[in-house]
């Protein structure tokens, strides 16, 4: 349902979202996970039409988000992070508003507000000024609106953000209640949260995506590893790649992907690869040993500073805090 | 267009649930009612609507970018504005639902202030060319300090910059006949081809002034005139566009 590739998002000189691709199936519910300022919110925002992408290509059910904008904000429902909503109107009639703006009929409109007032549990309030509600309750309103007008994909942008613990884990259990009928994007910078909703879990840091996995395994990857670049001499990627996998302390090898292509091109004698290892079992001793027994040569292992680890130590640190 | 009359409506509304469409109707109504009595108690007074027309064009530099000041610089401001544009809608929609809605509250004064015409009527003989005239002018008027106030709320997301920006811009264009004054030839020509129509001279209460080479003048006389009709439209539409410039720009930020 959305698709991106080879995205760039730059604000002037500033690069927010740095060549990043991925895919969200049909029915997927997927988690958003960095730090702030990591970019999500700018790739939500190129998502929704919002702002376009300096460059790549985005699909949203196969339109286009430049040239296809307005068929692409049809199938969209959105809850930006600050939670936009007109104080002044009372919460029935703003979202009878939001729904008309979304391309809805007076008699669509009364037929499922209802239903979704229902869902987000929003009866007794109907009538009251949205300016009036607790931030949580306003939260459900702004759910409320992104989900009203029946969209296809749902993108939400820290849905759980400032609001207090009781409600954070209502919200939650609406968040994955609506996650049977819709396409969802959700960002978080709590890897918890993340766990307990999503199937699968996108990790973004600086710009550009780290990790795609289901969180269980993300978990235990983030949590084990260490992280190693490597380049090598005369070896073939595939038989480089199995020759690491191979050992024990391995858990993960694949190619650099970070290097550019030209810079590939520049070094092809010397093919770069990130290799996960579990730490404190001399990894880097056993993975140069198994390079010079395989006749290949070692140019360059270096351990990598910002690991994984970190911002998995990042991200979840944040939810403790918070509680 | 379905949307654009969604829009105008919601805004329509919140006119009426904040005190902004009392507060400024109350002061519309004081004064054009002060210029209208001033100017047929006179012992000679003709019975027209000309120190109404003048007082209501003079106060519309303030009063039109202060009823259209909220309309887009809110919207940034509580972050709808991103609600909006992720909605289905087009940039000119939203931009004329708005000038829509403080085009019709404006209307709505001038229809509570008619009751002046018909105090005319009873105690006079007015002339009725004249009259619709004024008043149509006073439409095509309105609509083209709208459209400047509401260009000025989309710069920003404080809507006091808004109301300054519009109201200057305004009074630029009313006292750009200062300008031409000291100037000869085609430069002169130009910039009068620009007066606004309203003039400073509203306050000489001997003549109820509005500019003489403006493009209201003729209207407060009852003639109507392609160029000024031409004037005000173009001006109205030039503003629209550029909002709606204003709107796509920030997308491309």
């Amino acid at each position: 349902m959305i698709k991106i590739e080879h995205m760039s998002k730059s604000y002037g000189p500033y690069p927010a979202v740095i060549d990043i691709s991925f895919e969200v199936l049909k029915g997927e519910i997927v988690g958003f996970l960095g730090p702030n300022g990591a970019g999500k919110t700018t790739t939500m925002r190129v998502i929704t039409g919002f702002t376009p992408p300096t460059e790549g290509e985005v699909t949203v059910g196969g339109y286009d988000v430049v040239s296809h904008s307005l068929d692409v904000r049809r199938h969209i429902g959105y809850l930006p992070e600050t939670v936009p909503l007109y104080l002044d109107m009372p919460v029935n009639e703003y979202l009878t508003y939001m729904g008309e703006i979304r391309g809805m009929n007076r008699s669509w409109v009364k037929e499922s507000l209802p239903k979704v007032i229902d869902m987000v549990k929003l009866g007794e309030y109907q009538n009251t000024l949205v300016g009036r509600l607790s931030k949580g309750y306003r939260q459900r309103v702004g759910i409320a609106q992104a989900i009203l007008h029946e969209p296809d994909v749902l993108v939400m942008d820290e849905p759980t953000i400032g609001i207090d613990p009781i409600q954070v884990v209502e919200t939650r259990e609406l968040i994955s209640n609506l996650g049977e009928e819709h396409t969802m994007l959700l960002s978080s910078h709590i890897l918890p949260e993340v766990s307990a909703i999503c199937k699968r879990v996108l990790v973004i840091n600086d710009g550009r995506i780290v990790a795609d996995d289901k969180p269980d395994d993300l978990s235990e990857k983030l949590q084990h590893a260490e992280r190693i670049e490597i380049s090598v001499r005369g070896a073939e990627g595939p038989a480089f790649i199995n020759a690491m996998r191979d050992l024990s302390v391995v858990v993960d090898a694949r190619s650099d992907q970070r290097a550019s292509i030209s810079q590939r091109a520049e070094r092809e004698d010397f093919s770069p690869f990130i290799v996960d290892a579990r730490p404190n079992l001399q990894a880097s001793e056993q993975i140069a040993k198994t390079i010079i027994e395989n006749g290949w040569g070692l140019t360059n292992l270096t351990p990598l500073p910002m690991t994984l680890e970190e911002i998995f130590l990042e991200l979840t640190t944040e939810e403790n805090l918070g509680d | 267009m379905r949307f654009i009359t969604v829009i105008a409506i919601k805004e329509i509304r919140t006119y009426f649930a904040s005190p902004m469409a009392y507060v400024v109707s109350a002061a519309f109504l004081a004064i054009t009612g002060f210029f209208f009595v001033a100017s047929v108690s006179d012992a000679f007074a003709e019975a027209s609507i000309r120190g109404y027309l003048a007082g209501a064009i003079f106060f519309m530099i303030f009063m039109s970018p202060a009823l259209t000041m909220r309309l887009i610089a809110e919207e940034q401001k509580l972050g709808t504005l991103e609600l909006l544009l992720t909605s289905p809608l087009r940039e000119f929609e939203i931009v004329m639902g708005k000038f829509i809605a403080s085009f019709v509250m404006t209307m709505i004064m001038v229809v509570l202030s008619l009751y002046f015409v018909l105090v005319l009527f009873v105690y006079g003989d007015p002339d009725i060319g004249p009259l619709l005239s004024g008043l149509g002018g006073l439409m095509l008027y309105a609509a083209a300090t709208l459209s400047v106030g509401l260009f000025a709320s989309a710069l920003s997301s404080n809507q006091i910059v808004g109301l300054v920006v519009g109201s200057g811009i305004l009074t630029a264009l009313t006292i750009i006949d200062f300008v031409s004054a000291r100037l000869s030839g085609v430069g002169s020509q130009i910039l009068d081809a620009f007066q606004l129509g309203a003039s400073f001279s509203v306050f000489d209460l001997d003549s109820f002034g509005v500019a003489e080479g403006g493009h209201f003048a003729d209207f407060a006389r009852g003639i109507v005139s392609m160029t000024d009709i031409a004037y005000y439209l173009s001006l109205t539409a030039v503003f629209l566009l550029l909002t709606v410039l204003v709107l796509e720009a920030r997308r491309w930020r």
